[in-house]
């Protein structure tokens, strides 16, 4: 699968760095106005910690809303970068392409995002630095006999969390090298006599005096996939352990399944892929990179989210029977909220609809497929039901926690400071983004001009396909 | 007597390809000359000199020494904090597992970025000679020779098709 023209490497340069070298108008109004809701959120934050969680709508016993759905949903949007950019390279996949780079970088962003929640849940954010100053880098109190419980979920979650971001950004880091060195080539000054800006100062400083001779590229391909190999292991772990946050809490039925874990990891897989399938969208809208991002990726995509999506629902399937199948009272009460009661019932409906039944409708014809619009609204329609699904597994449960003694305590409902504070994250991610597409090329500009000097045709009867050679 | 540097810019990888074995002809070594592009060509696509290299070895390393420091860690801290629950041991196996898992995959990603770094000899910022119409498609034979061979090998770049020949402390065109 090869669709498009060829084309050369001056104007693939030119294309794709047009967003740094030559950003456009609307860039620094969106970043602005981004930046203004995610100071909404900020100030939302600060109101929370001045005043206290009772600005919340949390309550005994629920005591995990918004944000630790946000939390687990940002999780789940990381886990595009990996599936993207490690299975589809290792599959050598030859539409994974233009998608990598923005995928890996999303990783990253929705990794730092998901860690804000947790900590903003805390209610008590300055403690961290009682963990981190007193004893350099040492994520506990030692000097005061602390230490971590290595029993506890809570902290396999960031020890998971923390590799997963670290190894991220690393891994997006080494691929940036050879695209550095490009904009290090194009942000030369014209002469000799000419002294360097800062620009090309700082992109001759990241590019680390790449030269891209044989042995770098050779050792740029076996770093890509090496790096696909190790990561994707820690990807896979990253969201069974923010399942085990739930899955080890025996206290609360709903959640103290075995099936978490997997039924978590497609989830996320899911959630991430249709939102870098969005984001793909947007990228080519706003920069005008229709030679790259083609209607054939978009198309990949769907086929993919449908063969996730069925996957993801077997699961969700599989999680449901599993707890009606072990009849205990508290469990089957939980399934009852879900299930039968106002406002829980309609939420679990409008979930299945839009995570599964409405998106794969749409992915099953080719001519939708290719349809961009109605490819993002597909897109937009898993995320919210991915969302609610982390809101309809946390709430519910707590909320029968302790029957009994506080079931006095009927329906959470958030407050405005959560709204604003939920709200800030998206924006966080969007103006995040927007701010590297100024400073590095969201396609990988060596990825592209590879396929180009791998593409061919091949004529096969009275027709000519268009194809592209692979190394082994 | 010292080497200068040449380098040739071609627009066809055959062409550059031709260059490498006039080069070979000629006398030049195959450590004495290299190739720049601005994407990675399929091995061999230039008749360069197969190089080895030791990359693997970094993961495998990091690996180890993630693997000691999460057992250390968590070992240890369970038992800075011995927390007794219904008689079973202090050092609780699975839990360990999972963060000295985190650990070992942890440091081998890092020690792999360090192998990448390293093997491809990088940082390296003094460039020597090098165009940077190389990041726009073109592909760049580098010799390092002689200071007498320097007229034969810029004729022996236009004789394969190279659109400039450049050479050390000469501005590009």
């Amino acid at each position: 699968m090869q669709e498009g023209r060829p084309i050369p490497s001056r104007q693939i340069n030119r294309e794709l760095l047009s967003t740094i070298l030559n950003s456009p108008k609307w860039f620094w109004i969106a970043v602005v106005l981004l930046g203004l809701i995610v100071l909404g959120a900020m100030s939302a934050a600060g109101f929370m910690v001045n005043k206290g969680l009772g600005v919340t709508g949390m309550n005994r016993p629920v005591m995990w809303g918004f944000f630790i759905t946000n939390f687990v949903f940002w999780i789940g949007i990381s886990h595009a970068g990996v599936m993207l950019s490690a299975i589809l390279r290792l599959s050598k996949a030859e539409w994974r392409r233009p998608a990598t780079r923005a995928a890996e970088i999303l990783t990253v962003f929705s990794l730092m995002t998901a860690m804000l929640m947790p900590l903003i849940h805390t209610g008590r954010p300055w403690r961290l630095v009682y963990w981190i100053y007193t004893v350099p880098f040492a994520p506990y109190d030692y000097a005061r006999g602390i230490w971590p419980n290595v029993r506890s979920p809570l902290v396999w979650d960031p020890s998971a969390v923390y590799t997963y971001l670290t190894s991220s950004i690393l891994f997006v880091l080494v691929a940036l090298i050879p695209d550095f060195a490009v904009l290090r080539d194009r942000t030369a000054p014209p002469t000799s006599g000419h002294s360097p800006t800062l620009t090309h100062r700082i992109y001759t400083l990241l590019a680390m005096g790449w030269r891209g001779n044989p042995r770098q590229w050779k050792l740029q391909i076996i770093a890509g996939v090496l790096l696909s190999a190790l990561i994707l292991p820690v990807f896979v772990s990253v969201h069974s352990i923010v399942s085990w946050d739930f899955g080890m809490a025996v206290a609360v039925k709903s959640w103290h399944s075995t099936i978490f874990a997997p039924y978590f990891v497609v989830g996320a897989v899911h959630s991430g892929v249709s939102a870098v399938a969005f984001a793909m969208i947007i990228l080519r809208h706003i920069y005008g990179w229709q030679n790259y991002i083609r209607h054939e990726h978009i198309d990949a995509l769907g086929r993919l989210l449908i063969v996730v999506a069925t996957g993801w629902f077997y699961f969700f399937v599989m999680e449901v029977i599993f707890g009606f199948y072990g009849r205990e009272a508290d469990e089957l009460a939980v399934r009852d909220l879900q299930f039968m009661q106002n406002p829980w019932n309609i939420w679990m409906m409008v979930f299945v609809f839009t995570t599964y039944f409405l998106p794969v409708a749409l992915w099953l014809p080719r001519m939708f497929r290719r349809n961009l619009w109605i490819m993002s609204a597909a897109c937009i329609s898993v995320n919210i039901g991915m969302w609610l699904e982390r809101f309809i597994i946390i709430v519910p449960g707590l909320q029968n926690k302790q029957v009994f003694t506080f079931s006095w305590y009927t329906v959470y409902s958030p407050s405005a400071v959560e709204w604003t504070i939920i709200g800030g994250t998206f924006a966080l991610v969007s103006m995040l983004m927007l701010l590297v597409a100024r400073v590095a090329p969201l396609i990988p500009l060596y990825d592209i001009k590879e396929a180009e000097i791998l593409r061919t045709e091949v004529k096969i009867g009275r027709v000519t396909v268009p194809a592209v050679y692979r190394e082994d | 007597m010292a080497k200068r540097a040449i380098l040739g810019l071609f627009e066809d990888a055959s062409y550059a390809a031709e260059a490498g074995d006039a080069l070979q002809r000629a006398g030049v070594a195959p450590t004495d000359y290299d190739f720049l592009t601005d994407t990675p060509y399929p091995e061999g696509a230039f008749g360069e000199r197969h190089e080895g290299h030791k990359l693997y070895i970094f993961p495998l390393c990091g690996a180890l020494v993630g693997l000691t420091i999460g057992i250390l860690l968590t070992s240890m801290t369970q038992m800075a904090y011995p927390m007794v629950q219904a008689g079973k041991p202090i050092l609780s196996l699975p839990p360990m597992a999972v963060v000295t898992y985190e650990s070992t995959m942890l440091t081998a990603i890092i020690f792999t970025i360090i192998g990448i770094v390293f093997e491809s000899r990088l940082p390296s910022f003094k460039q020597g000679l090098y165009d940077t119409r190389i990041t726009e498609g073109y592909i760049g034979v580098l010799a390092n020779v002689e200071e007498t061979q320097l007229t034969e090998v810029s004729t022996l770049f236009t004789q394969a098709g190279a659109v400039d020949v450049v050479r050390e402390n000469q501005a590009p065109a």
